[in-house]
């Protein structure tokens, strides 16, 4: 799976009904691929570029730029080791040797059955909790090695499924909005300029060099 | 880099201080114009003048007190103000730009020597100027792969990217094609494509040009020269009619780069690819070093003077009525001139067209109100473009237009058959059925619009389009062959309405071959003499010329037609090669072959001379002979010599004077500017372009023709047949990569011809049950051919289209050339699953 499925295509034509401009849609639609297939595809992302109007390049241009977006596979979940400056004083590098053990993978890899992929990162802000951790963003406080230990098991033997889901979702419940609470938004096509492009385009025709006029 | 110190019309004048010096400036303008314009000359790196502003690189802070103290700033981003006071040089910002050039040198590797930028890189110049002498940097510096290919012809070296944003800018705002942009973040930001699309744009190596690192290279060029080895002159391209001015460069007497200029009213200093590498046809193998005559079914060398006799033996002998000449749009003016006299005066023929069924009647460049480039691109005006897809026939036309449209509130109103590059960024964009563009035309003027359209377009976009020109003041239209399917007369019957409609309109004639307008100027076409002199009404060419043709002569059609039917002894091909341009195929072999002695005057030996060519006079080609060229709004530029011609090929000029001489007539010319001379003397819209004029300064992007034509006439308007319900209607138009002669020469865009298809659009895709890629059998009058089928969205329901000249001319190549009928309105066909 890699383009968007039907359903999921027909979410993210109306996400990017929400928008004044198409473009403006791309990065809910990153989120949206990633929630479907776990990582943003090459396929994703040419299909959101022909669901937003741009060139694929465009798309990975944008979602590259951030790092929660995974261009490659990545495990069910994403465990993020902190070794910054509070976590390193107080045992993150070993935290994090203890999980490449544990888990059999450097940082960036995923392991062989598919269900985790660990990273080394920088501060998450979680610095008075040091050595923090997160498992597909979700925090675990002043981890010792057994916790670790007993985290990995859990999350292997389901335990956690309820809190911690798959990779790439973004939320538990999607949010749907009836129709009778519609903000009342009218479809792009329908729409006026937008007032803030309007005033964009006043300001350049004012300026345009017939007129010429100092302000 | 091929940059002109830019002039600017001071308006509205500011006064600013640069270095204490007071400066006046345009408001508005950005600083770091103004300062290079007072001789203060900022060093930069992502700034182009021909773009927007971005302020990546930092390159050119420099310290601007506006009344609140000294600050640096850039000031590529920062506009004039009254006032303000400038430093372009104290320590400070000496200072800065010594730290921007270390940081930028971090990452930056040590290649100078193995880099083809070296020698002309600002980088590297800059750095000697403005930098450190020693990096204080002693880390790893980051590494990529070295070069990857981002597109057929372009290379990426990321560790020398300086991420200037030139490049992917050009991409977006210039070309339209945002197929590279930078990707990842950081230290690790690199110009990226998508993986599986590559950078494929018509204009992809203008970013090798103005990529100020050898980060972009171009495969032609890539480690064949250093700058200080290369000489260079400043011309003009010849691929196609916008007439783009380039700097030819050369070493040991092979061209090998051209780079755009800037010239003000016609490119900005961009190119297109196929102009840009098209100098590689000058250098191919197959290019001819001497004449080849016929002997014994095998076209061998042969001596000149042999050649020449035998072409002179066979025009003194031929009576005029069976001597027919084809082409000279490939031509210098002076080339075309010499041919023009040499077959309506020495020779008395009048059965001569520069044109080849695909071009338009010469009453319609000439003879009606010129528009140029800029006036069409004027900001907020209003455009009928009627013209074929400039993408593919006019390309840097094209970028011009996209500029009008998107940043000059210029309204295009596009009407095409099927959709074109405009399209994206027309105001409004309508597909007619073919054969009935001057119908649909009309009607964007006024009249009843029927409820179901018109000529196949609804009646909301018809008067939606109506509406856009009914504001029009001072309309301009763009008109051009858009379907050789259907008779020229189609367009000039559209021509004919937009001028009934709208007396005052101006018009800007696109077509496509390089020198055509100055080949219909000279006079190549039938009942036409040069300096839009004609037979009935000669001026000072009679005296001149002596002799002139007695009756209107025979256009390409009528030629072909008459040698096919036995009755043309000498046919001259002057850079023509009929088998491949002409529209019908069929009829172009059945005339080759029927026609008596075929003369070819080439640089190479085209498919229709190694069919049928008894003499072949090696020509010289571009880069190879001074003289001047016209480009399509009507605008003399001059052609620089850079190399020597291979072998003893020689100038076409120096050949029909040559041929004159043999014929028995003195036409008193020793050298080509002789000819231009001539020319300038006869023609009062030539008046102003005489060989001094154009070598002033003031005249360094050529020299306008007047464009007051008036004699145009409307003709009794096309009869096309109602449409069958059960057949569509061809459309034939051009790719800009296709089989021409010269373009199969380049190996660099040889490839990027796109396989020949049927193209259908969905809905009737769909009522026959094919898919892109299934089989189709196309029948139609005169032939069945059998294609692969191609559905897109933007060809409308009821037409189909072929492209013109991607396939070879073999049996079964999906060749457009074998179905349609030269003087046919339309070309109905019908279109199974096969
Ligand atoms: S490749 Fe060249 S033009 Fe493009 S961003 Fe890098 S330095 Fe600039
Ligand atoms: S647009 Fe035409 S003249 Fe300009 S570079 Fe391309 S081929 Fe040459
Ligand atoms: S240093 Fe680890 S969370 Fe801040
Ligand atoms: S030239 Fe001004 S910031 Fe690059």
């Amino acid at each position: 799976m890699a383009r968007f499925s039907a359903a999921n295509e027909q979410l993210a034509r109306s996400i990017v009904s929400r928008y004044p401009l198409p473009k403006s849609a791309t990065i809910p639609l990153c989120h949206l691929a990633q929630e479907q297939d776990g990582h943003l595809t090459d396929d994703a992302m040419g299909h959101i570029a022909e669901l937003v109007g741009c060139t694929a390049a465009e798309v990975l241009g944008t979602a590259s730029f951030y790092e929660m977006f995974k261009r490659h596979e990545t495990g069910t979940y994403c465990v993020n080791v902190c070794t910054n400056i509070s976590c390193l004083l107080l045992g993150g590098e070993e935290l994090l040797e203890h999980a490449e053990q544990k888990l059999g993978v450097r940082p960036g890899g995923t392991t062989a059955d598919g269900m985790f992929t660990l990273e080394d990162v920088e501060c998450i802000a979680a610095c008075t909790e040091a050595p923090a951790l997160q498992v597909n963003y979700r925090y675990f406080h002043q981890i010792t090695t057994d916790e670790f230990d007993q985290l990995v098991d859990d999350l292997r033997a389901g335990k956690l499924a309820d809190e911690i889901p798959p990779h790439g979702t973004l939320g538990k419940v999607r949010q749907e909005i009836p129709a009778d609470k519609v903000a009342n938004i009218t479809p792009p096509e329908q729409q006026t300029e937008p007032v803030w492009i309007a005033r964009h385009r006043l300001a350049a025709e004012a300026a345009a060099p017939a007129e010429g006029g100092e302000s | 880099m091929s940059e002109r110190p830019r002039k600017i019309e001071i308006t509205d004048p500011v006064e600013i201080t640069v270095d204490g010096q007071t400066v006046t400036a345009q408001s508005g303008e950005l600083l770091i114009e103004a300062c290079e314009r007072a001789g203060a000359y900022v060093p930069r790196f992502c700034y182009h003048p021909r773009m927007e502003p971005v302020g990546m690189c930092r390159m050119c802070l420099v310290e601007v007190d506006t009344g609140r103290g000294p600050a640096l700033q850039p000031s590529c981003m920062l506009p004039v103000t009254p006032g303000m006071a400038v430093d372009t040089t104290g320590e400070k910002v000496a200072k800065a730009q010594d730290g921007v050039l270390e940081f930028l040198l971090a990452n930056h590797p040590l290649d100078c020597p193995v880099c083809d930028k070296g020698g002309e890189c600002p980088l590297q110049d800059q750095t000697v100027a403005y930098g450190p002498g020693e990096s204080r940097f002693v880390e790893e510096k980051r590494h990529y792969t070295k070069p990857i290919p981002i597109s057929e012809t372009v290379y990426l070296d990321r560790e020398r990217c300086i991420l200037c944003d030139r490049c992917t800018r050009f991409a977006k705002e210039v070309a339209g094609d945002p197929l590279i942009h930078f990707a990842e973040r950081g230290a690790q930001t690199e110009v990226a494509t998508f993986p599986g699309e590559p950078f494929s744009s018509y204009f992809s190596g203008n970013t090798v040009q103005i990529c100020p690192v050898g980060a972009l290279t171009a495969k032609p060029y890539r480690f064949k020269a250093r700058p200080w080895d290369l000489e260079e002159s400043e011309s003009t391209c010849t691929g196609c009619s916008v007439g783009c001015r380039v700097t030819v460069q050369s070493s040991r007497n092979e061209v090998l780069r051209f780079q755009g200029v800037d010239s003000d009213p016609v490119n900005w200093s961009w190119l297109c690819d196929k102009g840009r590498f098209g100098f590689e046809a000058g250098n191919s193998e197959d290019r001819l070093g001497e004449p080849l005559l016929r002997d014994g079914g095998e076209l061998r060398p042969a001596r000149w003077s042999d050649a020449l006799t035998a072409a002179a033996s066979a025009l003194k002998g031929a009576d005029a009525d069976r001597v027919a000449v084809l082409g000279g749009a490939r031509l210098t003016n002076e080339g075309q001139l010499a041919w023009a006299r040499l077959a309506k005066s020495v020779v008395g023929t009048d059965h001569v067209d520069a044109q080849l069924g695909d071009g338009l009647p010469a009453e319609v460049v000439l003879d009606l109100p010129g528009a140029t480039i800029d006036e069409v691109c004027a900001p907020g005006g209003t455009v009928l473009y009627l013209g074929p897809d400039p993408k593919e026939e006019l390309p840097v036309l094209h970028l011009r237009l996209r500029h009008a449209a998107v940043n000059d509130r210029v309204k295009i109103v596009s009407v095409s058959p099927v959709a074109t590059g405009l399209s994206e960024f027309a105001a409004a964009d309508v597909h007619p059925r073919p054969g009935e563009t001057a119908v649909l035309v009309a009607a964007l003027f006024g009249g009843d619009v029927p409820s179901d359209g018109v000529a196949g377009v609804p009646a909301e976009q018809v008067l939606a389009a109506r509406e856009l020109l009914s504001g029009a003041q001072d309309l301009k239209v763009v008109v051009g062959r858009q379907n050789l399917a259907e008779s020229a007369a189609v367009m000039v019957d559209a021509v004919a309405a937009v001028r009934a409609a709208v007396p005052t309109a101006t018009f800007l004639p696109a077509l496509r071959r390089a020198n055509v307008r100055g080949a219909l100027e000279a006079g190549l076409a039938p009942g036409r003499l040069p300096g839009r002199a004609t037979l009935e009404a000669p001026g000072s060419w009679k005296d001149a010329w002596g002799s002139l043709p007695k009756s209107v002569g025979r256009d390409a059609e009528g030629i072909l037609t008459a040698a096919a039917a036995g009755r043309i002894d000498v046919l001259v091909l002057l850079g023509a090669d009929p088998l491949s341009d002409f529209p019908d195929r069929d009829l172009a072999a059945k005339a080759l072959d029927a026609a008596g002695t075929v003369i070819s005057v080439d640089p190479f030996v085209n498919a229709s001379a190694a069919r049928a060519a008894d003499v072949v006079l090696a020509a010289a080609a571009f880069g190879e002979v001074a003289g001047t060229t016209t480009s399509l709004e009507g605008r003399v530029t001059t052609l620089a010599q850079q190399v020597t011609p291979p072998g003893t090929a020689r100038a076409d000029w120096l050949l029909a004077v040559e041929l004159a001489d043999r014929l028995g007539t003195d036409t008193k010319v020793a050298t080509a500017e002789d000819l231009w001379a001539q020319m300038v003397e006869g023609s009062a819209a030539h008046a102003g372009a005489s060989t001094e004029a154009l070598a002033d300064e003031a005249n360094v992007d050529g020299v306008l023709l007047a464009l007051d034509g008036s004699g145009f006439t409307a003709p009794a308007a096309t009869q096309v047949p109602p449409q069958n319900s059960y057949s569509l209607r061809l459309v034939v138009n051009r790719s800009l990569y296709d089989h021409g002669t010269l373009l199969s020469h380049c190996p660099s865009s040889a490839p990027l011809s796109r396989e020949a298809t049927l193209v259908l659009g969905p809905a009737d895709a769909e009522s026959i049950a094919v898919t892109t890629g299934s089989p189709v059998k196309v029948t139609a009058q005169r032939a069945t051919i059998t294609a692969v089928a191609t559905v897109v969205d933007s060809v409308p329901r009821g037409t189909a289209v072929l492209h013109h000249n991607l396939a070879d001319a073999d049996a079964d190549g999906v060749d457009p050339g074998r179905i349609v009928i030269a003087g046919e309105p339309v070309t109905e066909i019908r279109v199974e699953a096969g």
